[in-house]
């Protein structure tokens, strides 16, 4: 338990492994839906951990990574049109387009900048009203809301050079994707923790009741994923399955009312496409007609552009869960953080990125330490 | 960029008719919309995601939430931002 001896609730994670021990007698399959408990994962060692044929697999929930590379285009596009200011989160620059990204746009003078906040953005189109500013807004239910309310925003303030290139992402849809699917091998989910915050737990039902699929909503710490996972072995043990709630200091059933209103108020559920998976039914969010000035894809008309994923990058099954980052022939030697030929290599969330940064380099990197 | 980390309300106050408040994580501060979290208070600690605190948490877990995500070296890519300059308070 190398990577724990850094944890100081050792003592208890050691406890919850043994318990793992003693309930586990047979192999099960868990995905955590989220990738920055995917990170934890990694980190803290936890996936080696753990008793002999409990295996985790990693789903979908890195927004940067799900992205569409229409999407990316289509803010590449816009980014390098005069006039405008480009805005998003920092890791959106360097995932790679269909022939460029963010980050080269910025390099050769588009004006594209990092913020850490959708209200960020809004305040520099009203510092900067000759500025077409388009925020570049993605991310799941945690995040909907904040780009929710700078949208709701601009509309009562009236502000006319500001607008959002919207590619939200849904959690719910995509875990009946991964189901739905032949090749699914999960048996029990371990739920996301801050999109439940936001959203609470009452659509997680309905999955378990439609696939009989235990979901337990965790947290993000060590100790956090470890008693997530022990509640699904024993849900799983007992051949119950339930929606149960780990992360019970953030998450309660209803949510934040207050922020699923905004979100309810300016976007509305739509078909979206996701990179590497495809297109998945009511599994975004974009916004409502009554919010269509605000819509950049409107406004700029990219509307039509359509774009065709590299082939050698097996983000697609890495996304899904079917493969490893490590079975990619070009980990850690085509593909690095610094040169991506997908984006779960790029985000601080992707599996890729994790494997990368903790301990899966291969073995060019092991030969250097 | 979907991490959420938590911190401590420092101050508050109405901006365009927002509740905005002073969030502190370790040594940066940043502005934090409230709007969704009426309940907290200054002094209080919450968990904020893009600049929205989402829910609020009691200190313990808030400081031990913060250790773990300062351990993992990921606070410094979510507070990342070419617009608003870090405040680094010693």
């Amino acid at each position: 338990m190398k990577y724990l001896d850094e944890y100081r609730d050792e003592k208890i994670a050691r406890g919850i492994v043994a318990e793992l021990g003693r309930r586990a007698t047979r192999p099960w399959v868990l995905m955590e839906i989220c990738g920055g408990q995917t990170h934890t994962l990694m980190r803290y060692g936890i996936d080696e951990m753990l008793p002999a044929g409990i295996e985790l697999i990693h789903g979908p929930g890195c927004p940067v990574c799900v992205t569409s590379l229409e999407t990316i285009d289509k803010a590449v596009e816009i980014a390098s049109r005069p006039g405008v200011t480009l805005i998003s989160f920092g890791d959106m620059l360097r995932v790679p387009g269909s022939r460029s990204d963010l980050f080269r746009v910025k390099a050769s003078g588009g004006d594209v900048r990092i913020v850490y906040s959708p209200t960020e953005a809004l305040k520099f189109a009203r510092a900067n009203p000759d500025r077409r500013v388009v925020f570049f807004a993605v991310g799941f239910e945690t995040t909907a809301p904040a780009n929710a309310m700078a949208v709701w925003q601009a509309k009562r303030e009236g502000l006319k050079n500001f607008s959002m290139l919207a590619s939200h992402v849904l959690v719910p849809p995509a875990i009946r994707a991964l189901m739905s699917s032949s090749r699914n091998r999960v048996q029990g989910f371990i739920g996301p923790g801050h999109v439940c915050t936001v959203m609470g737990y009452r659509e997680y039902e309905d999955l378990v009741r439609e696939f009989g699929v235990p979901i337990v909503v965790g947290g993000f710490e060590p100790l956090d994923l470890l008693e997530a996972i022990l509640m699904l072995v024993v849900q799983l043990e007992e051949g119950r399955a339930k929606v149960e709630n780990q992360y019970v200091r953030s998450v309660t059933y209803e949510g934040n009312l207050l922020a699923r209103k905004v979100l309810a108020e300016v976007f509305e559920v739509c078909d979206r496409k996701w990179r590497g998976i495809g297109s998945i039914h009511e599994s975004g969010l974009s916004l409502r007609k009554e919010y269509a000035e605000f819509d950049a894809d409107r406004i700029f008309g990219t509307e039509g552009v359509t774009a065709q994923e590299p082939p050698e990058c097996i983000s697609a099954e890495v996304l899904q869960g079917l493969k490893k980052p490590t079975d990619c022939l070009a980990f850690g030697t085509r593909c690095t953080p610094e040169n991506p030929l997908g984006a779960p290599m790029v985000s601080s969330e992707g599996a890729c990125a994790a494997y990368y940064r903790y301990r899966r380099h291969g073995v060019a990197l092991t030969q250097i330490h | 960029m979907c991490l959420a980390i938590p911190g401590k309300i420092v101050s508050s106050k109405m901006e365009n008719g927002i509740r905005i408040g002073r969030v502190q994580f370790g040594g940066i501060a940043r502005e934090t919309c409230l709007d969704f979290v009426p309940e907290a208070a200054v002094g209080d600690y919450v968990i904020v995601h893009v600049g929205f605190a989402i829910s609020r948490v009691d200190r313990e877990e808030a400081e031990r939430s913060y250790q773990v995500l300062e351990a993992m070296g990921l606070l410094q890519g979510e507070l990342d931002s070419d617009l608003e300059n870090s405040q680094r308070d010693k």
